[in-house]
C-alpha cells in the first residue's frame, strides 16, 4: 500500500516537472533561431515595455501575423521602465518606452539599441466642471495649478485664458497618476518646458513627487477619480479621453494658439521636430513651434539591437518594422493615435539599415 | 520507532523549510534594496520625502498611512466580527446560521481589486456626500479636515474593515464553538443571564480572539489593491480621515513596474522590508499578548462579575 502511493507521487512529480519544462520553451533572443533559417520555419518574438502603445501593437502583430503566418510577435505591456530594463538583460528580444532612454541606460546595455519611433501619443488636460465647457490653458497655468499655486477655478489666471466664461468658485482638485508611467513623462516634460519653476521643484521623470493632489492608478483611475470629482482637473492620454468621451481643454503651444488635441494637430507637432531630429531619434516634441501643433506630444518608441546575435529573428523583426512605418500607419488613425509624418518615416527607414539582419 | 522515523524526518523537514523560506525572504529584501540601506541607514523610517526625480526616499508616510488605516479598520471591524460570531453561534435561529455563514466567508472570496471597484464607484461618492453632510463645527477638528474629495483615509478605512470582518469572524466563530458546554451550563447554573453567559465565554475564548484579531490585522496590514483605488496616493503624513494618504503595499504597487533606476528599485524593495519587519513585529508582539494572557489567569473560572445573583444570594 504504501509504495503504491509513493510511486504514484513520483508520477506526479514527474509529470509536473515534464509540463513545467515544456512550457519553459523558447522565444529568446538565442540562437536557435539560427538553426530555423529554413523558410517557412515558425519565428516567435517576444518584446516588453509600455502601455500607452499596447493597443495599437496588438492590432500591428495580428495584422502582420495574417500576413506572414510564421511570424508570431508576442508583447507584454510592463511598463516603459520593465520593457528598458527586460532589453538590457536580454530576456527580450526588443523593447517598447514611452520615455527615451538615458544616456547612462544607453551605456548600461549590453549593445548599441536603436530608438524607432512608432506612432504619436498625447496628454490632454480632462477636467470635470458641469456647464463649463471648451476651457482653454497656458502653459504657466497649467505648471501652477499642478504646483497647488493656483488653487480655485475662478482664479484671475484661469479667466484671463478663457474670457467670456462664467467659471465657478469651487476649489481645483489635482489628480495625477500614481503609478510611474509614461504618461506623466510626457505630462511633467512639458511642464518644465514651459515652467522654471516646475523644472526645479519636481523635474521629470516616469515618476515625480506631486506637490498637490490624488493619485489614480492608471489612466483609468485618473479618469475615474477626475469623472466622481466635481472640481477636478487631470491628465489622460488623448486616445483614452476621446474613447470615454471626456471634456477636456485646448493648451496654448509655442506659437501662442490655443490648440485641442487631434490626430492632426499631434501629427504637426511631430512635422515640426522632423526638421531638427537627432540620428537617433530620442527628441522630445512637447511644446512644439509650428502651426496647429499640439504642444503635448510625444513619440513612442520601439527599442531594438543594432547588433544581436540571433540574426533570422532581427530579419523578421525589421522587416516587421517597415511594414508598421508604412502600411501599419492607417490602424494608428482608427485607434485613435496620430501616425507619424512622412519625412520622419524615411528617416526611419534609412536608420533601419544599420541594424544587422544577416 | 525506525518505521515513523522517515515521517517525523520528513515533516521536521516541511517545518525548517517554512522557517528557510521566511529567512529566505528577509535575506533576499534585505539584499536587493542595499543601495537605499547604505544611501539613507535608518534616516528611510523618519523622512517624509519621496522624490524619484531627485533620489530621495523616506519611508515615514507609507508606514503612517499603513499603520494609521490598519488600525482603524481594526477598531470599526473588531466589535462588528465579534458581533457577527456571537449572533451565528450563540443567538441565530438555526435555520439562518448556514446563509449567514455562507455570506459571511463569501465577502472574504472576493478579489480585492472588485473591492477596489465598488469603493471608486459606490463607497467614495458616499464619503464624499458624509463629507460635505458634517458641520462646520465638525469639520474644524483636525481629524475631520480636508476638502470633501472622497478618496482617503476614510474610504480606506471602509474597505479595509469590510475585508478583516470574514477572517476575524469566522476564526471567532470557530473558537466560540470550541468553548466547553461546561462553561455555558455552569454560568446558567450560577444564575447568568443570557448576555452574561456569552461574556463568560467570550472571556474564555479570549486568546483565541486575539488571535482572531491579529490574523485580521495582517490582512489589513497588506491589503494592496483596494486600498490604493480609494486612499487617494498620495504620501503625507496627516491625521486627518479626510486627506488622501498613502500606504507601503499601495506604492509597491503602484511605482515597482517603472522604476527604472537602481536607487528607486533598491528604495521599493526597502519599503518592502520595512513592511515585512513591521509584520513580523506586530505578529510577534500578539504572540506575547496572547501568550502573557494565558498563562497569567486560569481560563476554567468564569469571572465574579458574572455572578451577581450568587453574590448577593
Amino acid at each position: 500500500m504504501k509504495t503504491v502511493l509513493f510511486r504514484s507521487y513520483l508520477h506526479g512529480v514527474a509529470v509536473a516537472l515534464a509540463v513545467v519544462t515544456a512550457a519553459c520553451g523558447g522565444g529568446t533572443a538565442t540562437d536557435e533561431g539560427a538553426a530555423a533559417q529554413a523558410a517557412g520555419a515558425k519565428i516567435q518574438i517576444n518584446g516588453a515595455g509600455a502601455t500607452f502603445p499596447y493597443p495599437i501593437y496588438s492590432k500591428w502583430f495580428d495584422e502582420y501575423h495574417k500576413q506572414h503566418e510564421t511570424i508570431e510577435i508576442n508583447y507584454q505591456s510592463i511598463g516603459s521602465g520593465g520593457g528598458i530594463r527586460q532589453l538590457s538583460n536580454e530576456t527580450v528580444f526588443f523593447g517598447a518606452t514611452d520615455g527615451p532612454m538615458t544616456d547612462e541606460q544607453l551605456q548600461a546595455a549590453p549593445g548599441p539599441i536603436l530608438h524607432l519611433p512608432m506612432v504619436l501619443g498625447a496628454d490632454v488636460p480632462v477636467y470635470n466642471l458641469p456647464g463649463v465647457a471648451d476651457l482653454r490653458f497656458t502653459g504657466p497655468l497649467l505648471a501652477d495649478i499642478f504646483l497647488g499655486k493656483v488653487r480655485k477655478w475662478n482664479d484671475p489666471a484661469i479667466a484671463a485664458a478663457n474670457a467670456g466664461v462664467t467659471l465657478p468658485t469651487t476649489d481645483i482638485t489635482v489628480v495625477h497618476r500614481s503609478d510611474g508611467s509614461g504618461t506623466t513623462y510626457i505630462w511633467a516634460d512639458y511642464l518644465s518646458k514651459v515652467s522654471p519653476e516646475w523644472k526645479d521643484r519636481v523635474g521629470v521623470s516616469t515618476a515625480v513627487n506631486w506637490p498637490a493632489g490624488v493619485g489614480g492608478k492608471g489612466n483609468e483611475g485618473v479618469a475615474g477619480l477626475v469623472s466622481q470629482t466635481p472640481g477636478s482637473v487631470g491628465y489622460v492620454e488623448l486616445v483614452y479621453a476621446l474613447q470615454n468621451k471626456m471634456a477636456f481643454g485646448a493648451v496654448q503651444n509655442a506659437n501662442g494658439e490655443f490648440v485641442k488635441a487631434t490626430t492632426e494637430s499631434v501629427t504637426a507637432a511631430a512635422a515640426a521636430a522632423a526638421n531638427n531630429m537627432p540620428a537617433d531619434f530620442r527628441v522630445s516634441i512637447t511644446n512644439a513651434a509650428g502651426p496647429g501643433a499640439y504642444p503635448v506630444s510625444s513619440f513612442t518608441w520601439l527599442l531594438l539591437y543594432e547588433a544581436p546575435k540571433d540574426t533570422a529573428r532581427s530579419k523578421a523583426m525589421v522587416d516587421f518594422v517597415k511594414w508598421a512605418l508604412t502600411d501599419g500607419q492607417p490602424f494608428a488613425s482608427q485607434l485613435g493615435y496620430a501616425p507619424l509624418p512622412a519625412a520622419l518615416v524615411a528617416q526611419e527607414l534609412t536608420a533601419l539599415e544599420r541594424v544587422k539582419t544577416q | 520507532m525506525r518505521k515513523d522515523l522517515g515521517f517525523r524526518v520528513g515533516t521536521g523537514l516541511f517545518g525548517v523549510l517554512l522557517i528557510l523560506i521566511v529567512a529566505a525572504i528577509g535575506f533576499e529584501l534585505a539584499r536587493q534594496s542595499m543601495l537605499s540601506i547604505q544611501k539613507f541607514g535608518l534616516g528611510f523610517w523618519t523622512s517624509s520625502t519621496w522624490d524619484p526625480v531627485a533620489g530621495e526616499f523616506g519611508a515615514l508616510p507609507f508606514i503612517w498611512g499603513t499603520l494609521y488605516s490598519a488600525v482603524l479598520a481594526l477598531l470599526i471591524a473588531t466589535p462588528v466580527a465579534i458581533g457577527i460570531a456571537v449572533f451565528i453561534t450563540e443567538l441565530c435561529p438555526p435555520w439562518l446560521r448556514q446563509p449567514l455563514v455562507f455570506l459571511t466567508e463569501l465577502l472574504a472570496a472576493i478579489p480585492s481589486i472588485v473591492y477596489g471597484l465598488w469603493g471608486i464607484f459606490v463607497l467614495v461618492p458616499a464619503v464624499r456626500w458624509f463629507q460635505v453632510a458634517l458641520p462646520d463645527g465638525l469639520r474644524a477638528l483636525p481629524i475631520f479636515t480636508g476638502p470633501p474629495l472622497g478618496v482617503g483615509m476614510l474610504a480606506a478605512t471602509l474597505i479595509l474593515a469590510v475585508m478583516v470582518v470574514p477572517f476575524t469572524s469566522s476564526v471567532t466563530r470557530e473558537v466560540l464553538k470550541s468553548v466547553p458546554m461546561a462553561q455555558r451550563e455552569g454560568a446558567y447554573a450560577l444564575g447568568a443571564t443570557r448576555f452574561e453567559a456569552i461574556a463568560a465565554a467570550l472571556f474564555y475564548a479570549r486568546t483565541g480572539i486575539i488571535g482572531a484579531v491579529m490574523l485580521g490585522f495582517g490582512r489589513a496590514l497588506g491589503e494592496t489593491m483596494a486600498v490604493t483605488m480609494v486612499i487617494g496616493n498620495n504620501p503625507q503624513v496627516s491625521a486627518s480621515l479626510f486627506a488622501p494618504q498613502y500606504t507601503m503595499a499601495a506604492v509597491l504597487a503602484n511605482e515597482f513596474t517603472e522604476a527604472a533606476d537602481q536607487l528607486y528599485l533598491h528604495a521599493l524593495t526597502e519599503i518592502g522590508l520595512v513592511l515585512f519587519i513591521i509584520t513580523l513585529v506586530v505578529n510577534g508582539l500578539s504572540r506575547l499578548l496572547i501568550w502573557s494572557m494565558a498563562s497569567r489567569s486560569k481560563p476554567a473560572r468564569v469571572p465574579a462579575s458574572a455572578l451577581p445573583a450568587a453574590a448577593e444570594a
